[in-house]
């Protein structure tokens, strides 16, 4: 039993935070509401050329051949800077679903950072669809991989306005089926899994930034000539906050190592992980908005970014009702 | 990260399992905050002690097996999961223990330890008085020196099992010039001090579990000041730490009520078919989030632990985890007690009691959790200024 992170984890997630400190501060965020991508200029290039991308592909590939224990500080780091792109999608949920139903050609080629993949299992929309080369799409009991050429997308317009999600309608085909059958209902499951881990880590990741700029503004706030951080009404608040979100981390570093270890009951512990950090990155985020009064609920203001994002991974790959309810089933009632 | 058990940890549990399956008494002890009941929890800590399972962190010399802070956190497991009776040695042995390793001289180790540890001595604790609970500091008994002991006068209440204990710990003021911390000293109190009168006060559940302690012109040796006259603040936030973080409450405690509270909806949802008292969903999903609630106590205290294992030290992150699991404890026993519906009232004598009554003794007891130890509040206030960094 030794639950820690090893030194070269921790340094390439403060690589990570370093790379989005600079190339992805609030302002670059909320440009990429506005831009025509919703996504920060270059900076997928980057994520590629550091290695981030391609993780978890096999380095026979091109990969890092690294797994969930690796890449969940990272996702962490993505939800702390809000970092509108495809890590969840692409690199934790495509790459690994490729390589689980042996679909090497688009693999290979994605390890080599020449295609993005995007993946339209767990939801009925496909983040940033209109920019990925290939997207994974079930199909009754088949999994199939669809240019997205072939496709026909209607763009649907989230809260969170960088998040670019669209419908899908396509046609399954011969050509197109990569999986069937139980290998295809498992492969997808899994997927699942992990988008909901990697979801879980971008959600405490997102309520961790959020107490932090919380304890920032209070901290300077004054009314009533004290400080606003000063006032036990407000402390107590921001505490509950971030017991929420300190009782949330460890389960999803478990989930991680049981997703990368194939554990029998990975499913429940994913599940645990994104119930608790759905439910802390909403408290967090009402928290927030709360302790910042009037200022907090403007668009001008930075808050919302995150509340934004907390508010649609909270969701997303299945909320906190529908993971207990799955931890329940797990436990036999 | 490994999140499994080494071969040798894994013998560390079939051993303490197989152990407690053979000597966990069949019938449930009184109430250990009844006289009787308190010498039959006496007679189990020197059972738990003569195979050696009473203090399995100490060291040998001390009476126990010098085991790491992962296996202690497994013995704990399986201690809570078997249903083996509280642990009446708690204050003495999870507590004071502690703190004398920290601060006490060696004769006083090899004076109180081993007792402590074969519960020949049972300990309590004498820090709260009338008019200083969440305000410590604010404490007013004094002892003042002379010749080589003190004379203390005042008063100290809220004094868990201080009605049948043998030794209570205590903090007074030495110093009366000083202010609030300063001036306070550390003392470990014989419960037959002449000038000393305890008065049993009714707990909640109507049980003697506390006690107030009267001292008149009480004189105490200076050789039993623990880590030096006048440091008695430093020393008790040593105790302090201990009792808010995973010392006291190790994740077991929760994890096994979470798991018998899976099992009562299991038989619970099959008993009850007429539609009146049908299982409600809501009633699931808080047996689900309690259930959670225990393994993420788990999980972080598994991860505390190897950052103490790694030379890390306990901070006020201790105050995360006593909010934590205190209210965590209520949610468990609240929900098992909605779930026994009519029956959730019956104690323990009662034919139809569910469970035996546990859930509502059980219930009563995890009320006290958010109030001892420091409220609450108090918790609240140190997490949002001592890791969050609030302004006082």
């Amino acid at each position: 039993m030794q639950f820690a992170f090893t030194e070269d984890q921790l340094l390439f997630r403060d690589a990570m935070r370093d790379l989005l400190a600079n190339e992805c501060k609030p302002e670059a965020v909320r440009a990429s509401w506005e831009n025509d991508t919703g996504r920060v200029p270059g900076l997928w290039h980057k994520l590629v050329e550091m290695g981030v991308a391609a993780l978890t592909a096999p380095e026979a590939m091109g990969g890092l051949g690294m797994n969930e224990v690796d890449l969940v500080l990272l996702h962490e780091e993505a939800g702390r800077a809000a970092l509108p792109d495809l890590l969840i999608e692409h690199t934790a949920v495509a790459l690994p679903l490729l390589a689980e139903v042996g679909e090497s050609s688009w693999l290979a080629r994605a390890a080599a950072g020449e295609v993005v993949v995007g993946v339209g299992v767990g939801s009925p929309y496909v983040l940033y669809a209109d920019q990925c080369d290939v997207l994974l799409l079930a199909h009754a009991d088949e999994l199939h991989a669809v240019l997205s050429t072939d496709v026909t997308l209607t763009a649907q317009r989230a809260v969170d306005y960088s998040r670019r999600l669209f419908s899908v309608a396509w046609s399954p085909s011969a050509a197109t089926l990569i999986a069937r059958g139980d290998a295809a209902g498992q492969a997808v499951v899994d997927a699942c899994d992990r988008g909901a881990l990697a979801a879980a880590a971008q959600c405490v990741g997102i309520a961790q930034r959020l107490i932090e700029v919380t304890v920032e503004y209070v901290g300077q706030r004054e009314q009533f000539g004290k400080i606003v951080g000063s006032y036990q009404a407000v402390k107590h608040q921001i505490a509950n906050a971030l017991l929420a979100v300190e009782f949330a981390r460890p389960l999803t570093y478990v989930a991680a190592y049981a997703v990368a270890n194939t554990t029998p009951h990975r499913a429940r512990e994913v599940s645990m992980a994104k119930a608790v950090a759905s439910d802390a990155v909403d408290k967090a985020a009402r928290v927030a908005l709360q302790c910042h009064g009037a200022i907090g609920y403007t668009f001008e203001y930075d808050l919302h970014l995150w509340m934004k994002r907390g508010w649609s991974l909270a969701a997303a790959w299945g909320d906190a009702s529908f993971h207990r309810d799955r931890v329940g089933r797990e436990l036999g009632i | 990260m490994d999140l499994t058990f080494t071969e040798a940890e894994e013998a560390f549990r079939h051993d303490i399992r197989s152990w407690l399956e053979h000597h966990v008494p069949a019938k449930p002890l009184r109430s250990m905050d009844t006289a009787d009941g308190f010498e039959q929890h006496r007679d189990w800590e020197r059972v738990l002690h003569g195979d050696r399972w009473s203090v399995v962190s100490w060291p040998e010399k001390y009476g126990g097996r010098n085991c790491t802070l992962i296996e202690w956190l497994i013995f704990e497991e399986e201690y809570y999961r078997s249903g083996a009776p509280g642990r009446v040695s708690a204050n003495g042995v999870t507590l004071l223990g502690p703190t004398i390793f920290g601060f006490g001289t060696e004769e006083q180790k090899d004076r109180f330890l081993p007792k402590m540890a074969s519960g020949e001595e049972i300990w309590a604790q004498g820090w709260s008085e009338p008019n200083a609970g969440s305000d410590l500091a604010g404490l007013k008994t004094k002892a003042v020196r002379d010749g080589q002991n003190f004379v203390v006068n005042g008063q100290k209440t809220w004094c868990s099992r201080g009605a049948f204990a043998d030794w209570i710990f205590c903090i007074f003021r030495t110093d009366p010039e000083a202010q609030r911390h300063k001036g306070l000293t550390y003392f470990l109190v014989p419960a037959d001090t002449p000038g000393m009168v305890r008065n049993p006060v009714g707990r909640l559940d109507g049980e003697p579990g506390f006690a107030e302690l009267f001292f008149e012109d009480a004189r105490v040796h200076e050789s039993l000041i623990l880590g030096g006259e006048g440091r008695g603040w430093n020393v008790a936030m040593a105790t302090a730490s201990s009792e808010r973080g995973l010392n006291l409450r190790s994740p077991g405690r929760f994890m096994a009520p979470a798991e018998r509270a899976v099992a009562l909806y299991q038989r619970m949802s099959a008993e009850r078919q007429d539609h009146t008292r049908d299982m409600q969903p809501a009633v699931r999903d808080q047996v689900i989030r309690n259930w959670i609630s225990a393994q993420a106590y788990r999980w972080y205290t598994y991860a505390t632990a190897a950052r103490l294992m790694g030379g890390g030290h306990m901070g006020p992150e201790a105050s995360l985890m006593k909010v934590f699991w205190s209210e965590m404890d209520v949610e468990i026993h609240a929900t098992a007690l909605r779930m026994a519906g009519a029956q959730g009232e019956l104690m323990s004598t009662a034919p139809d009691a569910v469970d035996g009554g546990v859930w509502m003794d059980g219930y009563q007891f995890a009320l006290s959790g958010p109030i001892y130890a420091g409220t609450n509040e108090i918790q609240r206030n140190i997490i949002a200024e001592r890791v969050l960094g609030l302004p006082r």
